[in-house]
């Protein structure tokens, strides 16, 4: 039994139309991403349900993930994206990071103790005319925030932490 | 110039819509060129145009065309929509404002060279701008403009999204189709070339958003219309992407060989807070590092005259403005931070290479590097040059070999002597 394509079935043929019958190793990709943003993270078993689907072993699914830097095995439900290179940078990325970091209490690559919010620094994100930014990727979805400062981003993961706690008290 | 011809969004509102795009002359140049022009005719109006690739390789894009097989089928054509350089955000302002001219341009490409099925690869990130196309494709079958045997003719069209996940790399167009294919987006060894043996080890045009986006205009206007912008060798109009120490960072759509004055000064504003303008990089943190003169703010920003007259190839245009507080040593030490982070680790120069000038250039930047470390930084990275398997290896030491030829003394400030 094929958990991911039982449950998906539909998106899932649709992702595999896209491409010629004899080439359905192309869907790898948009099966992960699929996979992600319905669970959040890409499991054990999704994994293994994907390489079932496109007649893949489960390790060669498991090199793509490793490969790319947008899927993540585990994680907080926020991965926050900082982006640092160089055009940021000069309009004050680096330091924005900081504050970023320390408004959390903790470090790049570290996950905040309610497991809520990840800080990660990334590559061009095509946004470096207006930055400081950083993309949330989480609950699905990939957002970009611009023109930031330390007072909007402590606005909106204040907000996600209301919500959050909201969710759990139901 | 009074109006655009990629950004007209700027003066249409609502162009990302459908009926608005058609009420402006949208999708006539599809329609002509379907029912009453020979697709070899497309491709030649085309290359007479002059057009050439906006990716950054300024490669003509005609000729590209024109290098597909007529003996193996199908063909493709891929939208490459990566846009990951450090430095570039024009792409994503075309498909988020103005996405219907991008794909008028990918159908008529694909038309040209007879391919029934197209995909546009976006970088992950661009997760939102994929459900927009992906919407506007729904749209354009709903419309007729894209499905079976279009207005009547034989010529039948698909054309789907395809999201990579985070890699610079695939922005390279083999390592692009490897990625397209489900395989680790890795370079290939060329020849053979992706026009002969491509996707699916088919014939397969790539070209760039931008790029794209001009050939509506080119068909329906014809390539003497289009040749009155820009110079002889690179006709038509660019978008400079500009950014860093500027007042009025974003993207300006001017004709090839506008000078670096007017970018800098009449659509960007100046340096901010009374700052000098130091150098400027024109190809992202692929770019050989310009030093700021008054004969380079006087240059015609096309393929030819800033590679002849400054030394630089101008690149995907994406026109970095360094103020004279940048310390060019951090600066390649930011570019190599990025170069290691996104090697794909498939030819050694690189994945070596990259490493290895990190290091140095993080002994520079931590104060504890000897003047010789300099040297051995440049050294390392003259022999890097020429050697990797793709253009993005190339790029990794272009602002390492360039700080240290023009600005050696900001690595002064960090050696001990």
């Amino acid at each position: 039994v094929n958990n991911l394509y039982t449950a998906y079935r539909e998106e899932i043929d649709q992702a595999l139309a896209k491409y010629p019958a004899d080439q359905k190793r192309s869907a790898v990709l948009p099966l992960l991403h699929m996979a992600q943003r319905k669970q959040g993270t890409i499991s054990q078993q999704a994994i293994e349900d994907i390489a079932a689907i496109l007649d893949l072993e489960a390790t060669e699914v498991a090199t793509i993930i490793g490969f790319y830097t947008l899927f993540h095995l585990e994680g907080g439900r926020y991965h926050i994206q900082v982006c640092t290179d160089l055009p940021c940078a000069l309009r004050g990325a680096e330091e924005f990071l900081k504050q970023v970091c320390e408004y959390l209490g903790i470090g790049v690559g570290e996950t905040t103790a309610d497991g809520l919010f990840m800080v990660e620094e990334v590559k061009c994100l095509a946004a470096c005319h207006r930055a400081p930014m950083f993309q949330l990727q989480g609950n699905g979805e990939i957002t970009y925030h611009e023109e930031q400062t330390i007072d909007t981003f402590k606005l909106l993961v204040d907000s996600l932490r209301a919500q959050a706690g909201k969710e759990a008290g139901k | 110039m009074s109006e655009h011809l990629l950004l007209r969004h700027r003066e249409i509102p609502d162009l990302d819509q459908l009926d608005v795009y058609r009420a402006n002359g949208g999708f006539k140049a599809f329609h002509k060129a379907v029912t009453t022009i020979k697709p070899v005719e497309v491709l030649n109006e085309v290359k007479a145009s002059g057009l050439r690739g906006r990716g950054g390789a300024g490669f003509p894009t005609g000729i590209k065309w024109s290098f597909i097989p007529n003996n193996i089928w199908p063909h493709y054509v891929v939208a490459n929509a990566d846009e990951s350089e450090p430095g570039t955000f024009k792409d994503r302002e075309i498909i988020e404002s103005n996405p219907y001219q991008f794909l008028e341009g990918l159908m008529l490409a694909s038309y040209a060279v007879q391919a029934a099925t197209s995909y546009i690869y976006l970088r992950g990130e661009f997760w939102y701008l994929a459900e927009k196309l992906d919407t506007c494709i729904a749209e354009l079958e709903k419309a007729g403009l894209l499905g079976e045997e279009l207005f009547g003719s034989e010529y039948s069209l698909k054309l789907h999204t395809h999201l990579g996940a985070g890699a610079y790399i695939c922005g390279e167009e083999t390592a692009l189709l490897e990625s397209l294919e489900g395989k680790l987006g890795m370079p290939r060894l060329r020849p053979p070339f992706p026009a002969v043996v491509g996707l699916y080890e088919r014939p397969t045009v790539i070209n760039n958003v931008e790029t794209l986006t001009n050939v509506p205009l080119i068909i329906q206007n014809g390539s003497k219309w289009y040749r009155q912008f820009g110079t002889e060798q690179s006709p038509g109009v660019k978008i400079f992407s500009l950014s860093g120490c500027i007042n009025k960072p974003g993207n300006y759509e001017l004709p090839l060989g506008a000078t670096f004055r007017e970018l800098i000064y009449e659509c960007g504003g100046g340096i901010p807070d009374g700052k000098k303008i130091k150098a400027v990089m024109t190809a992202g943190a692929s770019s050989t590092l310009i030093e700021a003169s008054e004969k380079m703010l006087d240059t015609p920003m096309d393929y030819e005259s800033v590679q002849q007259e400054l030394g630089a190839p101008l690149g995907s245009a994406s026109v970095i403005i360094l103020d004279d507080s940048v310390n060019m040593a951090w600066l390649a030490d930011k570019t190599l931070h990025f170069f290691m982070h996104e090697s794909c680790g498939k030819c050694t120069p690189c994945r070596e290479g990259t490493y290895w000038m990190a290091q140095l250039s993080h002994r520079i930047m931590s104060g504890k590097a000897e003047p010789d470390d300099v040297d051995l930084l440049h050294s390392v990275a003259s022999q890097i040059a020429g050697k990797p398997l793709c253009a993005l290896g190339e790029f990794s030491v272009m602002a390492v070999i360039s700080s240290i030829d023009k600005f050696r003394s900001d690595y002064d400030a960090y050696v001990r002597s």
